[in-house]
């Protein structure tokens, strides 16, 4: 019963997700992980970002930047590894909970390192 | 092990038709479908790079210019094109998902889902260049 009742929680989790990881992830590996090692464009200095990470909203953003894409992550990896692998159903559950088990954990994670940033 | 409460078909194994590993190579479909599943690898992996980044930023100037010179190296460049890469096939696929999930109406009318797919690239385009606004105003 407690598991039925969890099914559309997840997959709001997963549809926030998607959705989150599809408007911004692009832009963020763009600038990030390409444009600024690669010197197409000139890197924000880091008091700059510093100011950007400590304010409230962009802790908020950040949060929610992190939150649902792991849970996103979880979902998909927990069907594509039943798919893949062809798991048998008694294992179905425990993957299930190793897999938002992590999403779980790195919420956690991200959650005290926003509220504890200075 | 038997159980007389349980009706019989409670005792027998289900026949599972074997299947190789590959089955998903057997079809053009079959591989996308499972490469837009792997995605989310990605997806993943830089929801945690990102956490790894404020935690940088919060310990200071020398511990970010180490994070970004991680992020600078040929393995992070190269985790960066095949994140990029997967983050855009996640994007250009979830938005004409998004369309079969919901149901809009002007009137009497069921908005198309090429519309609604189309506001959603729109609001892409529109999101992207608000946050490199943001972050290249430093």
């Amino acid at each position: 019963m407690a598991k039925r009742s969890l099914t559309p929680f997840l997959w709001f989790l997963f549809g926030g997700g998607g959705m989150v990881s599809a408007m911004l992830f692009p832009v963020h590996i763009l600038l990030f992980g390409l444009a600024f090692p690669l010197g197409m464009l000139e890197a924000p200095g880091y008091e700059w970002l510093h100011a950007l990470v400590v304010h409230p909203i962009t802790r908020l953003y950040l949060f929610v930047f992190i939150l649902l894409p792991l849970f996103h992550a979880a979902h998909r990896i927990r069907y594509t590894v039943y798919d893949l692998f062809r798991v048998q159903p008694s294992l179905h559950q425990p993957i299930a909970v190793v897999c938002y088990g992590a999403a779980l954990a790195g919420t956690l994670a991200a959650g005290y390192t926003l509220l504890t940033i200075s | 092990m038997s159980n007389a409460s349980l009706p019989p078909t409670a005792e027998l194994k289900l026949y599972r038709r074997p299947m190789s590993f590959w089955w998903w190579l057997e079809r053009p479909a079959y591989f996308k479908f499972v490469v837009r599943e792997l995605t989310c690898l990605f997806v993943g992996a830089f929801a945690i790079l990102t956490l790894l980044q404020i935690r940088a930023v919060g310990e200071g100037p020398e511990a970010y210019a180490a994070f970004a010179a991680m992020l600078a190296s040929p393995a992070g460049i190269g985790f960066s094109v095949l994140a990029f890469l997967a983050a855009v096939y996640h994007t250009v696929t979830w938005f004409p998902a998004v369309q079969t999930t919901i149901v809009l109406r002007v009137g009497e009318q069921r908005v198309p889902g090429s519309v609604i797919t189309g506001a959603h690239l729109a609001g892409w385009f529109v999101v992207s260049v608000v946050v490199a606004y943001i972050v290249l105003r430093g």
